[in-house]
């Protein structure tokens, strides 16, 4: 697996549009499920896949979209709940979707995308495409029973579903010492006969390595994988969100902010080991910036969606819809 | 010589459906559990192994699998075989299927035909024998059928495969055997959301829904002798209802009565009903008159299962209440 200057910058350039664009939403108020602190986790999962790759994820996936393609600035706008958002202001934060980049969906549902990623690895094997599909989940998800369905039929039918969990020990305010009997969720690959590979997820190159080794699996029929990569999540659950028995100290809060911060581990990384200037960082730096306000004054731009359009796209094929009276 | 018309039954009118639309489109597929026993053994044996898949017990994830392959480009048939088992797929099916069109802006589509079979009066007992439509019925962007007829069944499945939106398709055992005429056109499809004048009259309307029919039928011949004219409509579909087709019917008529199997809380009578009591109120001559299975868990004991589900009697008293 060789590793050019060209992905490790362009590893580095998506944390930072992550964290910059998480950064904006937060202060444009419309931040929710934020995933700061969980870039790398989210680089490294998707920005190796093609267009026509598919990815499921969740509730807190504008990490994992952004990696996959989607442009910040409908990102932006969705999140604004605005026409011009991706979903025309529908789906909001929790329902994002972009088929030409082969985000199928993320869904609020905590454990909803296994099947709907396993369908989608079902629908390359039908029509014999070497497509491969990703599905993002939690800690959370990894106590749902679709975790077991999913993983058991992806393996017995050799589906080329990657499994992807990013373990921040976290559901909501539930850590996974307190809700798994077994800590390391990748541990359950071996129940299936399937690779389960742990990673750290602050360190993007491993997350990135461990996912092309499962996609190239994936892509010559060997089926699925099961990696776990443990991350943190920087930020509270939700905005908004009122704490009145806290479920984690500030010290390990700060202790993960000041020492594993996957941007700041990664940065040094690339100066030290001269893979990047000071310069291409700056660069990047700006560029970035440069396309998050972008993003923000489009969104702000955009419409409120119109009243009159509320009925619009419940169905491909309105029957007696919508409905005459009432 | 007398020339026999071949008749199909309901069931092999379903499996029929379902393998030409196969054989027309090879993104439809096929998953389900126990498929040859569960009566699919024509389907096993015409289309490719690839296409018809045995699936482990995991309703909600093979359903959600079903969901996924859609979205993605596939054109999916999930059976859920006794609908007793429907519960466990609710979640790909309402908060996935029903809800993925308008919650993306239109970006995705969920082309799913979600089939059940409502088992019941077979001594199958509590857990197997559910009537679950109305439950679905509450949740938007699922449309619902529920044929009476072989001719409706393959007809309705093949628009429901045809069909870009997730349907559910309720089909029923007691009606599995039942044979008729059948068109063999490989376009004979029954369009979504119309309903079918089964009987034509004029005195009372009887809506009825699915297995229903027979015994609205079998009333409206005793009611004839006595001189009452019944017209029996079967909406056929359920979501969307054919709100133009009833109103007009008891526009004719002035009296309604509604049949169903389903349970009478909130069963799909109620909702027609409540559409009569705003939009046709002043038709009505009488009060709605409902017939429907009490609200009460099914007994094991036949004695007592076979008491509950609509008959004929009580249909005919139903009429009576408001001649």
């Amino acid at each position: 697996m060789l590793i050019t200057n060209e992905i490790r910058h362009s590893l580095y350039e998506c944390m930072l549009r992550i964290r910059r664009f998480e950064e904006a939403a937060k202060a444009n108020e419309v931040d929710d499920h934020l995933c700061v602190g969980q870039e790398a986790a989210n680089v490294g999962a998707c920005i190796s896949l093609r267009k026509d790759d598919f990815l499921t994820a969740y509730h807190r996936s504008h990490g994992h979209a952004i990696a996959k393609g989607v442009p910040v600035d409908v990102l932006m706008a969705e999140l604004m709940l605005k026409v011009d958002g991706i979903c025309k202001g529908r789906g909001g934060t929790l329902h994002l979707a972009d088929p030409t980049v082969g985000l199928l969906g993320t869904t609020a549902i905590v454990g909803g995308g296994k099947p709907l990623a396993l369908g989608a690895g079902l629908s390359a094997h039908l029509r014999g495409t070497d497509q491969v599909s990703l599905c993002v989940f939690g800690d959370g998800a990894s106590n749902q029973g679709t975790f077991h369905e999913t993983l058991n039929m992806a393996a017995l039918w050799n589906l080329p579903v990657i499994f992807f969990c990013d373990n921040n020990l976290y559901a909501i305010s539930t850590s996974t010492e307190k809700s798994r009997a077994q800590p390391d969720v990748a541990k359950h690959a071996e129940g299936y006969d399937i690779p389960g590979v742990i990673i750290d997820g602050q360190d993007v190159e491993a997350v990135y390595i461990a996912m092309c080794t499962a996609v190239e699996r994936a892509r010559r029929g060997e089926g699925p994988t099961l990696i776990e990569a443990k991350t943190y999540r920087f930020e509270e659950h939700c905005r908004g969100l009122t704490i009145n028995i806290p479920y984690r100290s500030d010290e390990e809060v700060e202790f993960q902010r000041a020492n594993r911060d996957p941007i700041e581990l990664y940065r040094k990384k690339l100066l030290d080991s001269g893979f990047i200037t000071v310069e291409q960082l700056n660069a990047i730096a700006e560029k970035i910036a440069s396309e998050i306000s972008q993003a923000v004054a489009f969104g702000k731009a955009s419409k409120v969606p119109d009243i009159s359009t509320i009925y619009d796209y419940q169905y491909s094929n309105p029957i007696n819809y919508p409905p005459t009276s009432i | 010589m007398h020339k026999e018309e071949k008749k199909t039954s309901f069931l092999d009118a379903i499996n029929q459906a379902q393998i030409e639309e196969m054989q027309r489109d090879d993104r439809v597929f096929l998953i389900g559990e126990d498929i040859s026993i569960y009566g699919g053994t024509s389907i096993v044996k015409s289309i490719e192994e690839k296409r018809v898949m045995n699936m482990p017990i995991s309703e909600l994830g093979f359903t959600g699998m079903g969901v996924g392959a859609a979205m993605a480009g596939m054109r999916p048939i999930v059976d859920l075989t006794i609908s007793s088992f429907v519960y466990l797929a609710s979640d790909p099916i309402i908060n996935q299927a029903a809800k993925q069109r308008y919650m993306t802006g239109g970006l995705m589509q969920v082309p799913i035909v979600f089939r059940a079979c409502m088992y019941y009066n077979v001594g199958n007992s509590a857990q197997h024998s559910d009537r679950p439509y109305p439950t679905f019925m509450n949740s938007p962007g699922l449309k619902i059928v529920v044929p009476s007829t072989p001719a409706d069944a393959k007809g309705l499945m093949k628009a429901a495969i045809r069909d870009d939106d997730p349907v559910l398709f309720f089909e029923d055992i007691n009606l599995w055997s039942q044979k008729a005429i059948v068109s063999d056109d490989k376009d004979f499809v029954i369009p979504i959301g119309v309903a079918e004048v089964k009987r034509q009259g004029t005195d009372v309307t009887i809506i009825s829904i699915g297995a229903c029919l027979s015994k609205a039928l079998a009333a409206s011949e005793q009611l004839s002798s006595e001189g009452i004219s019944v017209e029996v409509l079967d909406p056929r579909t359920l979501v969307p209802l054919d709100k133009k087709a009833i109103l007009e019917s008891v526009r004719k008529t002035g009296r309604l009565v509604i049949v169903e199997n389903a349970h009478r809380t909130n069963g799909v009578a109620a909702e027609i009903a409540a559409v009569i009591s705003e939009e046709g109120f002043e038709s009505l001559l009488k009060p709605i008159q409902r017939v429907a299975t009490p609200d009460v868990n099914i007994p094991a004991s036949p004695a007592l299962e076979k008491s509950l589900y609509p008959s004929v009697e009580a249909v005919v008293a139903a009429v009576r209440k408001i001649i």
